[in-house]
């Protein structure tokens, strides 16, 4: 901290890092709380079979479960390389 | 019925065992009939804190399997009388703890205590999933550091989801948030979570604030709960949170550090 900053009362510590750090991470862990057990095993299953035609990686293939009231939706997510 | 109050935390080392302490022995002071349950197995540590280690002849686990009864296993406090405390076996696996034994003793407890205080072990494994799962309420113990918030808002998600009241689609379980060894002046440098930054992250409400405080170490080198360290700042603290807990309206004390004038900084190297 220097000289001025102590008279302008600025914070200059690392706390705002951590909180920065820790909503993003809290957000991510919530999304990922209220998904079903079977996502990760269902991601991997789809991405072999892709894999089969297309070679894309891990990140290419995503799946989430939506939740509106009674009905759920899945939603997979593919993104093919460019040709 | 008694009011099941589980103090947990996920991260280990925060002060759940202290808190237990503090809250059960806070509650019986002001007249409640108590008890204070050790969940975790094989590391029974909440006899020494509340120094009655050498009065432990049977535990919650002998209750459980049946080789002894619960008045047999209870140990009375000496300095609240209407205090007890269930110390849990050091020797057993922890998978002696079954749901249906737990429910059996907490059962036979609600019977006739008005609190009943269950201290969980770190982690979220089977001790940690018993001491949470009957409870009616939840006292979440973090430091404002970052493992520590990360995993209570893991253990949140856990009562809201594995708990009896989320299985049987009851009324959520009540969480309240302690904040401990919190430290005032580190806060103001920027260099430590405020208050405010762990509240708006957990979103849940703040029980209480307990200072970083050299007396907590000191008490429990003694086995005496910080609660009864009456004149300490920790042990104001931890009676506003039972005050709280109670009900009672108090406003929030030891979240700003003291402030020192020019002068005594100058004179006292403050």
């Amino acid at each position: 901290m220097s000289f001025l900053d102590y008279f302008r009362g600025k914070k200059t510590g690392s706390a705002n890092v951590a909180k920065e750090r820790l909503q993003i991470i809290v957000a991510h862990e919530r999304g990922q709380r209220d998904q079903p057990d079977y996502l990760p095993q269902l991601q991997q299953e789809l991405l072999a079979v892709i894999r089969k035609y297309v070679q894309i990686s891990d990140d290419m293939v995503q799946v989430e479960v939506d939740r509106n009231g009674s009905c759920s939706v899945l939603e997979l997510n593919v993104t093919l390389p460019e040709r | 019925m008694a009011r099941i109050i589980v103090v947990t935390s996920g991260k280990g080392g925060v002060g759940k065992t202290t808190t237990s302490a503090s809250i059960s022995t806070g509650i019986a002071k002001r007249g409640h009939k108590t008890v204070v349950i050790d969940f975790d197995v094989g590391l029974r540590n909440l006899d020494l804190i509340m120094n009655c280690e050498r009065r432990v002849v049977y535990d919650f686990v002998n209750v459980i399997q049946g080789e002894a009864s619960l008045s047999q296993a209870l140990i009375r406090d000496k300095r609240v009388d209407t205090l007890y405390i269930l110390p849990t076996s050091q020797t057993k696996e922890k998978e002696a703890l079954t749901k249906e034994g737990v429910e059996k003793v907490i059962n036979e407890l609600s019977e006739t205590f008005d609190y009943i205080i269950c201290d969980s072990p770190a982690g979220i494994e089977h001790g940690a999933m018993m001491a949470l799962y009957y409870a009616d309420e939840a006292i979440v113990v973090t430091n404002p550091e970052v493992s520590s918030v990360r995993d209570s808002d893991r253990i949140l998600g856990i009562l809201q989801s594995k708990s009896r009241r989320a299985e049987m689609g009851q009324e959520p379980v009540k969480e309240h948030l302690l904040l401990t060894r919190y430290n005032p002046d580190r806060v103001a440098r920027g260099e430590m979570l405020s208050v405010g930054d762990v509240e708006e992250i957990l979103a849940i409400p703040l029980l209480g604030v307990i200072p970083e405080s050299q007396i907590v170490l000191n008490s429990s080198n003694q086995g005496l709960p910080v609660i009864l360290e009456a004149e300490s700042d920790a042990g104001q603290a931890y009676d506003d949170a039972v005050a709280r807990l109670l009900g009672e309206e108090r406003e929030q004390r030891f979240m700003t550090n003291q402030k020192k004038g020019f002068f005594s900084r100058m004179f006292k190297g403050g």
